[in-house]
């Protein structure tokens, strides 16, 4: 039988955490692109993913299923609509704690609406974070239509991630 | 001898202050991929300015503004026997359809429209024709340039956080399903009573600012009020699709039930 492969693609702002989440599911090292920043961004980070990441999750002898994080620059954008084609489903992740992001964000978020019909759901990263704004709060700064899903995550915990999957999964399924 | 340009060169801003210091008089006329705009100048003033060749005419405007009603405005088209503007102006006002300064203020404030939007234009050529002047039927309204040139540099950077707040108009609205969220007790003006009244999923952002012949720039400010007051939400277009978008990419293959229900058992068992 023929190998079934399906997609998820994982998108949001620049340091919303998309390597990590994608890092903590994928059961192989995560095949990352990323370069040393060399613009004014360094501040926040020192290394960003200019093409994509990727990741994968095999279900069983022929049914993969593939992460794709984005990056997220804006000048790198150009991937966003090669990387989208023919997704399930996608992710937005978003910095809970750096609502400076949040205009970005949305912007994303329209964007991939925009790509494709499919479902979506909106991760409310870092929730570890001290400052970080609960996700009812985010919804309403992202302006989330009241039916999409804006769970709470922590990209760096295996059962987080899971948990955010398992909702873009079930939210396909509807 | 004209003056001729590119906006990425010398911008609207810079076109208006050299009209304004030079007290020039003349046309400006403005043209961009699908889009033209002139405007013309007395002594260093604005008195007149059009947008893609169409010029509304007095009865246009003055229906556009709440002066007379549509069918008035039909009434007066099939009676009247001059389309010059001076003419008609008379004829309404001595009728006692509407005032002086209803007329002024029309006229005005459909300039000053097309002028603002001027501002957030970019790109495109321009040729500016020495002692050119609408035509003699026309009613000039004479506008000092200073003010223009203060209003629209503070627009362009309101359209500019706008186009980042709302940069797609061909998403739809609808209205929250937020239980708290009610049209009633909340004050709009007519022109947003107007884009309430076209609110339906199955409605652009784009159609709706078509259909009240309202410019991107007031369409989006409208949109963001009442998506700021948490009156309405965007959404992807319902029905039938019209706008097809360069950017847009193939929708996945339809997906088999039993295919994400293992997906769901896999990730589980991680």
């Amino acid at each position: 039988m023929q190998m079934q492969t399906v997609k998820i693609v994982v998108t949001g702002p620049f340091n919303a955490g998309k390597t990590e989440f994608i890092s903590s599911i994928s059961e192989i090292e995560v095949v990352s692109t990323e370069q040393k920043i060399t613009d004014g961004a360094h501040v926040v980070k020192a290394r960003t993913t200019v093409a994509m990441d990727f990741g994968r999750i095999t279900v069983d002898d022929d049914l993969v299923l593939y992460l794709f994080g984005t990056p997220g620059q804006k000048r790198f954008d150009f991937m966003w609509d090669i990387l989208s084609e023919g997704m399930l489903g996608f992710v937005v992740l978003v910095d809970s704690a750096r609502p400076e992001t949040f205009r970005e964000a949305k912007m994303i978020l329209d964007r991939f609406r925009k790509y494709s019909p499919t479902p979506y759901v909106i991760a409310a990263n870092k929730q570890d974070a001290e400052d970080a704004w609960p996700p009812e709060d985010l919804r309403i700064a992202l302006r989330a239509p009241s039916n999409t899903k804006v769970l709470s995550c922590v990209a760096t915990d295996r059962q987080s991630v899971k948990n955010v999957l398992l909702e873009l999964l079930h939210s396909i399924l509807e | 001898m004209a003056l001729k340009g590119n906006l990425k060169d010398f911008n609207v801003t810079q076109l208006f202050n050299l009209v304004n210091l030079a007290r020039k008089t003349g046309a400006l006329t403005i043209e961009g991929r699908d889009k033209r705009a002139e405007v013309c100048f007395k002594d260093g003033r604005l008195v007149y300015a059009s947008l893609n060749g169409q010029a509304p005419g007095l009865i246009g405007l003055l229906e556009k503004a709440g002066k007379i009603s549509p069918e008035q405005s039909s009434m007066i088209r099939a009676r009247s026997t001059t389309s010059a503007d001076k003419e008609l102006g008379l004829l309404l006002l001595n009728a006692g359809y509407v005032t002086q300064d209803d007329i002024v203020r029309s006229i005005r404030d459909h300039t000053l429209d097309v002028v603002y939007l001027l501002f957030t234009w970019t790109d495109g050529s321009f040729t500016f024709e020495p002692n050119k002047l609408p035509s003699e039927g026309t009613i000039t309204i004479p506008i000092n340039l200073e003010n223009i040139i203060m209003e629209g540099s503070r627009r362009v950077k309101e359209y500019e956080m706008l186009q980042d707040e709302l940069p797609d108009l061909d998403l739809a609205l609808k209205f929250t399903e937020r239980p708290d969220a009610r049209l009633r007790g909340i004050n709009l003006t007519g022109e947003e009573w107007r884009v309430v009244s076209f609110i339906n999923p199955r409605n652009t952002i784009r159609q709706i600012a078509k259909a009240n012949s309202m410019s991107d720039f007031k369409m989006r400010r409208i949109v963001y009020g009442l998506l700021s007051a948490g009156l309405v939400e965007l959404v992807i277009p319902e029905g039938p699709k019209t706008i097809v978008t360069a950017t847009e990419v193939a929708a996945p293959p339809p997906v088999k039930r039993s295919l994400i229900l293992r997906l769901i058992d896999k990730v589980k068992r991680m």
